[in-house]
């Protein structure tokens, strides 16, 4: 039996597709949100660190499962291997409701006016296809704030010189700094930085009827024992179904979107939670699945006027991934430095995004969330012994007595770094997969290796009696962060959605998540991700004519 | 209606057969208490473990059940390198054998840390080698041993949360007013 015509089919339930479903069905649409995972549960890993987002040799704790999901890398030397999910080359988000909004981190960046016009400031390096948005800071700065208050931000931007202007306050005052940041706070200021806590969407106190953290070790990489941290699965997903116009479907993976020959998307074709296909027709498509499977699925979405994909007129769609280098520097002390308060990572600076000399951009430095046990295993200043009893003795000195600080590098976008269909290799549901390949840009390691000097400075400053740096390669990029590959811009001739992230050529298809990101800064890019879902939702209701929707 | 009926007295006949052949190996040997590993396999991997964290003023790999939580995982997510695991245990020996005359669980802990240490160099003499490298085991049985020595008791290892204990986490985590007067009274 065909499903009943909906207004409205959002694809993934993440950080994008959470906020796009709760803003249209409260707009009064119909909206089916297709989730590919499930709705997860605290008690399912629990803190089970061997299982979990970060460290995940025993599984997938938020999907997606090793069975029936798979990719293809291609290594420099051109030749290819399989991934599966639960392997590091296989750049995973998640698979759940909220996808990584439940298990994140959870820090709240705004990304900087410079951020949004990259290329005006710092001009295009050789091997780059750096340039600016076709939107700026303060078109989407209302946008930002609406995610603070709907979602649940604790920040105080106040104590951060650098921060963009803002018209409110974010709603919830910062966690106090544990011992770690009582450490840094003063050293960095006598380097004449300016540290402030980190924002972070987590409830400091009791915010949108969920409690306040109760500070465990347990944070980045677990869904949150009283739902103290805020993703989409806990605030809009929640408000988009108690509107009664928003079903959200799990288990369900999108395979094509259907366009017609009047370029129009007329459905998506999917396989539900027991494999079985079906159609689901609407008048607005939106896609939300992440920047590696929403641009997999314009690529697989082939008609008469689109025989290389949806959007892909132009051999856009899938290029420049990009996630964040992460460079950065431990260090060892003589005295405890840990004080067992959760998250962990509380104090930040942004002295060193922009206006650093000869370079492009930079990141955001802060200290890093707790390591857990077998994490810091691998945790060890270079040429250390990896097994045996000086591990050992290093393990029990130094856990409590160790800390790092590290930060995302604004990475220059590459033309070839790039999401594919793999022509030959298949998932469970017979969908071509996604085929990755590419590289960093070099200047991304020359910003990295410059990051982790100020923090091995900063280290020092606070007293490390021994420091190291670590700078990640020049392999592809993306992971958690990934982001670019269906870049908005006023150019079809060199992007793939218009400034209101609607895909050049089909009027009702739309991307909404770190898939339009022209950049994306040096910050982790969750709360930006927000607030483009707010920014797409509020163009289709403004241009939405009851049963029809028309440009 | 069936037509194969088994007679009564076949069926028990049968029935007797099979609870014999169900008892046979218990007869034999003791019930295994090893899921993957051969109890000789079992004697190796143990000492690998505990060469790679050595009981000391805390507990070591064996007694904090590494080798129960390598082996119950190779029927489960480890699946995939039960082949690594038959053959790189053979190799062990033979590397072993070629370097000292004798088994790996039989050596003494120096000449034992000699053998890890040509195999994490790749210079490890075996057939084993030829097919695998014995590199890439010493490091999956090292990340392993890891794994099950510092993650969640709940897989098998770290029992009695020793590696928790070592380093001065309780588990599962005390929240409240009690975590930070224990925390003030650590002595840095």
């Amino acid at each position: 039996m065909a499903l009943k015509h909906v207004n409205a089919v959002v694809v993934g339930a993440g950080a994008g597709g959470g906020v796009v479903a709760k803003e249209l069905s409260e707009a009064g649409l119909s909206v089916v949100l297709l989730e590919r995972g499930r709705w997860s549960n605290f008690d399912d890993h629990d803190h089970d660190e061997l299982i979990s987002q970060r460290t995940t040799v025993l599984g997938n704790a938020f999907g997606p499962d090793d069975e029936r999901h798979r990719r293809v890398v291609v290594s420099v030397d051109g030749s290819t291997r399989i991934v599966l999910p639960s392997e590091g080359g296989y750049n995973n988000n998640a698979a759940c409701v909220g996808s990584g909004t439940v298990s994140y981190g959870a820090m709240a960046w705004r990304f900087m006016e410079k951020d949004f016009r990259m290329r005006s400031e710092y001009a295009c390096p050789e091997g780059s296809t750096l340039d600016d948005w076709p939107v700026t800071y303060h078109d989407l700065e209302p946008f930002y704030e609406k995610a603070e208050w709907e979602i649940g931000v604790s920040g105080d931007d106040s104590r951060n010189p650098f921060a963009p202007p803002r018209r409110r306050p974010q709603p919830m005052p910062p966690h106090p700094y544990t011992l770690e940041g009582r450490l840094i706070e003063p050293a960095a200021r006598r380097l004449g930085l300016h540290p402030f806590p980190i924002p972070m969407l987590r409830n400091t106190v009791p915010y949108g009827g969920r409690p306040a953290c109760i500070r465990c070790r347990y944070c980045v990489g677990f869904a949150c024992e009283v739902n103290a941290k805020c993703g989409t699965h806990n605030t809009v997903i929640p408000r988009a179904i108690a509107t009664g116009n928003c079903e959200v479907r799990t288990g369900c993976i999108a395979a094509e979107v259907l366009v017609d020959e009047k370029a129009r998307a007329r459905s998506v074709r999917y396989f539900d939670a027991g494999d079985r296909e079906q159609i689901q027709t609407a008048d607005v498509v939106v896609l939300s699945g992440s920047a590696t499977e929403t641009a997999r699925l314009l690529l697989n979405s082939r008609s008469r006027l689109f025989p290389t994909g949806a959007g892909n007129r132009n051999d856009w769609v899938g290029r420049n991934l990009q996630g964040h280098a992460y460079p950065g520097a431990w260090g060892l002390f003589e005295q405890e430095v840990y004080d067992d308060v959760g998250p962990g990572a509380c104090i930040a600076l942004c002295d060193f995004n922009h206006g650093n000399p000869g370079l492009r951009g930079g990141g955001m430095l802060a200290n890093e969330f707790i390591r857990l046990p077998y994490l810091f295993t691998s945790q060890r200043p270079p040429g250390s012994p990896s097994w045996g009893p000086a591990h050992k003795q290093f393990q029990r000195k130094y856990y409590r007595r160790s800390l790092s600080i590290k930060g995302p590098v604004q990475e220059m976008p590459v033309f070839e770094a790039r999401v594919e269909v793999d022509p030959a290799v298949k998932d469970h549901w017979g969908i071509p997969v996604v085929r990755l390949s590419g590289h960093r840009h070099e200047e991304d390691l020359v910003t990295s290796r410059f990051m982790a000097s100020k923090a091995e400075m900063i280290l020092k400053e606070a007293g490390a009696a021994q420091t190291w740096t670590s700078v990640p390669g020049s392999v592809l990029s993306g992971g958690q962060h990934q982001a670019g590959t269906c870049r908005m811009g006023n150019d079809p001739k060199s992007s793939v959605t218009n400034k209101h992230g609607r895909i050049h050529d089909i009027d009702n298809l739309f991307v909404a998540d770190g898939s339009l990101n022209v950049t994306n800064g040096g910050f982790n890019p969750v709360l930006t991700i927000m607030a483009l879902g707010y920014w797409v939702s509020n163009y289709i209701n403004t241009e939405w004519k009851g049963t029809m929707f028309r440009s | 209606m069936l037509k194969k009926k088994l007679p009564r007295r076949q069926f028990l006949k049968g029935a007797a057969v099979a609870g014999c052949a169900s008892l046979l190996p218990a007869c034999g040997k003791l019930p295994g208490r090893w899921r993957f590993f051969t109890e000789a396999e079992a004697a190796v991997v143990s000492a690998v473990c505990e060469q790679i964290i050595p009981a000391d003023q805390d507990a070591g790999a064996i007694s904090a059940g590494v080798p129960n939580f390598i082996d119950k995982q190779l029927t489960g997510p480890y699946k995939r390198h039960q082949g690594v695991y038959r053959t790189g245990l053979a190799g062990v020996q033979e590397t072993s054998r070629a370097m000292f005359g004798s088994g790996f669980e039989t050596l003494n802990w120096d000449n034992q840390t000699s053998v890890l240490r040509a195999l994490e160099s790749d210079k490890a003499e075996g057939q084993a080698w030829e097919s695998q490298s014995s590199r890439a085991f010493f490091q999956l049985i090292r990340d392993h041993t890891m794994q099950g020595f510092y993650g969640s008791p709940r897989h098998g290892g770290n029992r009695d949360y020793v590696s928790y204990r070592m380093l001065g986490l309780d588990y599962p985590q005390v929240i409240g007013q009690n975590r930070y007067k224990k925390s003030q009274s650590r002595k840095a």
